[in-house]
């Protein structure tokens, strides 16, 4: 095959856009990109800024029966990576650039998170308790129950 | 082909070619970001030099531990807090004194401190303490040298002592303890060289804390053995939180130097609290000094911040010196400790506010809301000591043995109580009601002694005439 000028032109656009590709793919794989899909809390430590928050998760009482996910994202497919991908930026973001505030603290949109699967998985408790319907709304569980998931 | 369409062709290839560069450029900034990162998380030092249990040098540690030692040099810092911290002031330096810089004159602040400590050393120079890195200067250089010749047992915790003792007592650490304890300071000053180090409180091989002060690990054992627990071994037997306060409380406590050989000891036998102190130096009939305006046998408290913490409801609650006076920080990826050891007001941000989440002026309203308090009763506390002092002074030549004996008693207590709020270096922070407990004994003392001094008779078996409360 002859190459014509608008050959070899394609071939550099190819090679011009495999580049970026190659070199993304790598560094998702090496920086363990596909490990944030998972629910494996693990992943919640690649970085190592959450260590601490992953030990007094492993002391706590909810360790055998939630992990990371099950409390801070929320239940539905699309939600669920949705608030990865927004939780996710943010956080690469920050250690990246290493801007972000210590200790760290949760943002008021993932506590209400954290709050609604309190109740999701305790409705049971919440609808057998003598509150009533206007108090739960005044009180979160994490303010008395603060070291049910993270036990320091 | 056209050469219209090479022109657009090239055009094309032009601007892919530049996106594709800016990308490839930022993925790769990315991906060399994200391998320090792991670099860092993986090995938390890289060890350059060798280091091994004979080398005091801080510097020779800092090469493998260049951010804990970077913090370790900032203690130069001199920042005033409100009721503590020290200030930097010139002074002309001169032969004695070749400093250019000191911390401001406790002794000029508060002159009544002169009378409390009257014919003795303190009463001649006391300046606020500076960082960790002025120790051992600012000990051989101030004027209590001159006073009284000080022990080589001082030494004990204004250096670096462990290789010295080692060596002195040709590796065994309590004989050379020993040794350096009896020596002059001078001849004591030329076995040490640094200020505390790394090696005071780390183990070389494995960084681990350890207790490397036999003073500690002798009256940490006596204190165990009143709990039950016989012969403790602080390295073997404290946790790794129990460390992170036990190698700060290697230094910052109660002391005395017991008999002739000067031995340095923690007076812990019948507990932590200053009434139980002042009872178990009066068992051992021990005293600091006699007092220069009534002759009676006085104690000086010395820095018990340990004691006093212990006091308190962070103690109760696990929290160890380390986390507020030295609090993680992170470097990068890493996670390390503060080695710039201060005043957890001036860090509030990681000192407190890990566990407290107030805004930092809040907290530091409250903080300085108990310091004020306790100010405000260390002020009655030392107005009613120093009042009575003036009062036994006039009628201490005029008064029976016994009477003269029972009033001694009164003072020595009131004085003691108080001194020892006084050289506790949190103004009643680490244990608030402990210490508003003390000054209110310590008024107690000094106005039941006013009382004495005013009857006729002393009747021995009054509670009131002997020292109550023991």
């Amino acid at each position: 095959m002859k190459l014509h000028s608008g050959h070899s032109l394609i071939v550099m656009i190819g090679l011009l856009i495999g580049t970026p590709v190659g070199l993304g793919t790598f560094t998702f794989y090496y920086a363990n990109g596909f490990s944030y899909l998972s629910d494996n809390p693990k992943s919640c430590i690649n970085c190592h800024v959450m260590n601490s928050q992953f030990e007094s998760w492993k002391k706590s009482s909810h360790r055998a029966v939630a992990v990371c996910n099950d409390c801070h994202t929320p239940g539905g497919y699309l939600t669920k990576y949705a608030a990865k991908a927004s939780n996710g930026f943010a956080h690469s973001w920050a250690f990246t650039t290493g801007q972000f505030k210590e200790p760290i603290e949760i943002k008021p949109h993932n506590r209400e998170r954290v709050e609604v699967s309190c109740r999701n998985c305790h409705s049971a408790l919440l609808e057998s308790s003598h509150f009533s319907r206007q108090q739960l709304k005044q009180v979160t569980c994490t303010h008395c129950h603060s070291q049910v998931g993270h036990n320091k | 082909m056209s050469e219209f369409k090479i022109k657009n062709n090239l055009k094309l290839l032009i601007a892919v070619a530049a996106a594709s560069a800016l990308l490839v450029g930022f993925i790769s900034i990315i991906l060399k970001n994200i391998s320090e990162k792991k670099k860092e998380a993986e090995a938390p030092y890289h060890q350059i030099v060798e280091i091994n249990d004979t080398i005091d040098d801080p510097a020779q540690w800092g090469i493998n531990f260049p951010h804990q030692y970077a913090s370790y040099l900032k203690t130069v810092d001199q920042i005033r807090t409100r009721y503590g911290g020290s200030e930097a002031l010139y002074q002309t330096p001169s032969k004695a004194d070749p400093r250019s810089i000191v911390a401001q004159s406790r002794l000029e602040e508060d002159p009544r401190l002169k009378i409390m400590w009257s014919g003795y050393a303190f009463s001649e120079d006391f300046r606020e303490e500076r960082g960790h890195a002025f120790m051992l200067t600012d000990q051989e250089l101030t004027k209590r040298q001159h006073f009284a010749k000080q022990p080589g047992a001082c030494l004990n915790c204004h250096a670096s002592t462990y290789t010295a003792m080692k060596k002195l007592g040709d590796g065994d650490l309590f004989k050379g303890f020993a040794q350096l304890n009896q020596m002059s300071y001078p001849e004591a000053r030329k076995h040490v060289s640094h200020p505390v180090s790394c090696i005071d409180c780390h183990t070389p091989k494995t960084m681990q804390l350890r207790v490397t002060k036999p003073a500690f690990i002798e009256g940490i054992r006596t204190v165990k053995e009143t709990e039950g627990i016989k012969e403790y071994d602080v390295n073997k037997m404290a946790s790794p939180q129990q460390m992170r306060t036990y190698v700060c409380a290697q230094c910052h406590v109660e002391y005395y130097f017991k008999g002739q050989e000067k031995r340095l000891t923690f007076p812990w036998k019948n507990g932590f609290k200053a009434d139980q102190i002042l009872s178990y130096y009066e068992q051992e009939k021990f005293k600091d000094w006699i007092h220069k305006e009534t002759d009676a046998p006085v104690l000086k408290a010395q820095h018990p911040e340990f004691e006093m913490w212990n006091m308190g409801i962070h103690a109760r609650s696990g929290v160890s010196c380390t986390d507020c006076h030295m609090p993680y920080e992170r470097v990068g990826a890493m996670k390390i400790t503060d080695h710039h050891v201060r005043s957890p007001v001036l860090n509030i941000q990681r000192a407190c506010q890990t566990c407290h989440r107030w805004p930092e002026q809040e907290l530091k309203d409250r903080i300085e809301n108990i310091q004020s308090r306790t100010f405000e009763m260390r002020g009655v506390a030392m107005d009613a000591l120093t009042s009575y002092i003036n009062d036994l002074k006039q009628t201490k030549n005029t008064m029976e043995p016994k009477k003269l004996e029972q009033a001694h008693d009164y003072h020595r207590r009131a004085q003691f109580l108080l001194d020892f709020v006084e050289a506790e270096n949190s103004m009643g922070f680490h244990a608030p009601e402990e210490t508003l407990r003390l000054l209110g004994l310590s008024i107690d003392a000094s106005r039941k002694g006013q009382v004495l001094l005013k009857s006729k008779t002393c009747e021995p078996k009054e509670k009131d005439c002997g020292v109550s409360g023991k």
